[in-house]
């Protein structure tokens, strides 16, 4: 909208100068465009449709027939299951953090406010080898969860920590406590007033974190690879499955898996997009 | 009360979930003193893995920083046919497993494939060496820079760059001299997250390297290869490099962010 007025205004101010204006950025624009489209299609583009294609290489039997052979099956079963799981734990924990990060405040709070982000910047592997470290076979505080699925599982709420916690705050922050006072001095409880008041307003940011949490979950693999111990029918989620596959020269296999989460993972993203849309039309 | 107890759970939470772990990375590391570590870290192998990360790395930051500024100047300036279509592709790879990525790789790029098998009959190695592995980081990290200058760009307007044109200058000079200057700081956090996420990549890269030891192992490989075969002081002080990594840009990463919440 704002540039549509300032072009606009370009157009009113210099009319002479247009003509020329216009044609030499088209020129640009255009090659700007083509090497964009090209660069992403040699990287992301051709890639992810050559999966896509070799999943379907023996037909829609063939790739029905991998993602139903019995490990791929278990592993995606697995890793819908718990990714659920994760989203659901993120949701409640992620606005409980975030609501202690905005309206509480107690020494130390600016250190972990920064913790937040760590899992982001921490590679997966790293993450994995310490929560194995703690909750390995040699803990410290002997809870040894290697190998089984309440291991992967705090692996995957270890990376998607910070969703539900970044999309909540800035949406807290702007939430007007006045509403709160307003609904308190007409009677409401504590928990009312967050019913009524607050969750309304959080939902959408909660929902849309919980969104990326989710599509996150789906697609993680390297903090699981060494505290699952890649058993299958157990703890082998879906990622790690498809290297699996990819290492013993079963590609077609792997591209079925692959096909499957990248599905979910995109089905995830366009109900976050329906989320952001509901969120701004309700704000 | 009631706020006290919500306070317990989330740092409680908190601590057992991130705190602890790390603490007890930096614990099993310098278990051993600090000869240890060093001597872990200046094995052949080690030198070799961090070598290759940094011949990874580095280039998947430029091209994704010169990728990053073109398309959210395209993005932000610009109205065109497919657009939003363009929009919505940069943001694709954050939906795709890092396996995912390097499949996808290797099904194009492999030696047994069209494009690949073109580029092997001229000396083009991709798959199982470090172009693949740039390739698969750049998919990984392709949104970060667009994403971080993209607000910036629309904020900041037109105007500035319209007033150096009526002056006189160049597209070139325009940007350079304007652009550039407006955007340098969201620029700076666009590359410290790629880089961060460069450094730190396992998934993509495991699977398009081949896993070479000593030939196109990086850092993230190092961690596991050894972890998986006992060299737990290896494993550890390696970690704890990428560890400090982390911290260092998470650092920076907090200096550099717009502020949330602050207008």
């Amino acid at each position: 909208m704002a540039t549509a007025s300032e072009d606009s205004a370009v157009a009113i101010a210099a009319p002479p100068a247009s003509p020329t204006a216009r044609h030499r950025p088209n020129i640009g624009l255009g090659l700007g465009i083509g090497t964009a489209t090209l660069y992403l299609s040699l990287i992301v583009l051709i890639p992810l449709s050559a999966v896509v294609l070799r999943a379907f290489e023996d037909g829609w039997s063939g790739f029905w027939a991998s993602i139903t052979a019995p490990e791929a099956a278990a592993a995606l079963k697995l890793t819908v299951l718990i990714s659920i799981l994760v989203a659901a734990i993120n949701l409640v924990m992620g606005t409980l953090i975030a609501w202690v990060l905005v309206r509480d405040s107690f020494r130390g709070k600016a250190v972990v406010e920064m913790l937040i982000d760590l899992p982001f910047a921490l590679p997966t592997i790293v993450a994995g080898l310490v929560l194995l470290s703690l909750y390995g076979p040699n803990s410290p505080l002997h809870v040894n969860l290697a190998y089984s699925r309440i291991g992967v599982l705090v692996a995957l709420l270890f990376v998607t920590l910070p969703f539900v916690v970044r999309t909540v705050q800035p949406v807290l922050y702007e939430l007007d406590p006045q509403m709160e006072e307003a609904a308190a001095s007409l009677g409401a409880g504590k928990a009312t007033t967050f019913r009524r008041i607050i969750l309304p307003s959080l939902l959408p940011a909660m929902l849309s974190g919980t969104a990326l949490a989710f599509a996150r979950s789906i697609s993680e693999f390297g903090s699981t690879v060494l505290i699952s111990g890649n058993l299958p029918f157990q703890t082998q989620v879906a990622a790690v499955n498809i290297f699996g596959q990819i290492e013993s020269d079963n590609i077609t296999g792997a591209a079925a898996v692959s096909t499957v989460l990248l599905v979910v993972a995109l089905a995830a993203l366009l109900l976050l997009d329906a989320l952001r849309k509901w969120g701004t039309h309700r704000g | 009360m009631a706020r006290i107890s919500l306070r317990v759970v989330a740092l409680g939470y908190l601590l057992f979930l991130l705190v602890l772990p790390v603490g007890v990375i930096v614990f099993r590391t310098f278990e051993n003193g600090v000869g240890a570590v060093i001597d872990a870290l200046t094995t052949e192998s080690a030198l070799h893995a961090f070598q290759v990360t940094l011949y990874v790395a580095i280039p998947a930051v430029i091209a994704n920083t010169i990728f990053g500024v073109g398309v959210a100047i395209l993005l932000v300036r610009h109205r065109f046919r497919g657009r939003r279509l363009l929009d919505a592709l940069v943001d694709l790879p954050l939906a795709v497993s890092p396996v995912v990525v390097g499949l996808a790789l290797i099904l194009v790029y492999g030696r047994f494939e069209p494009i690949g098998g073109w580029l092997a009959d001229r000396g083009i190695d991709m798959i199982f060496s470090i172009p693949g592995m740039v390739m698969a980081t750049i998919f990984v990290s392709l949104p970060l820079v667009v994403r971080a200058i993209a607000p910036v760009l629309e904020e900041i307007g037109v105007e500035q760059e319209q007033a150096a044109w009526t002056l006189g200058a160049t597209s070139w000079q325009a940007f350079r001299r304007v652009t550039i200057p407006a955007i340098k700081w969201a620029l700076a956090y666009g590359m410290v997250l790629s880089l961060a996420r460069s450094l730190g990549e396992y998934g993509a890269v495991a699977v398009v390297s081949g896993r070479l030891v000593d030939q196109t192992q990086t850092m993230t490989l190092f961690v596991e290869e050894r972890f998986q075969n006992f060299d737990q002081q290896a494993a550890y002080a390696a970690a704890f490099v990428l560890a400090v990594i982390a911290v260092i840009s998470l650092l920076a990463i907090n200096l550099l962010r717009p502020k949330e919440g602050s207008s």
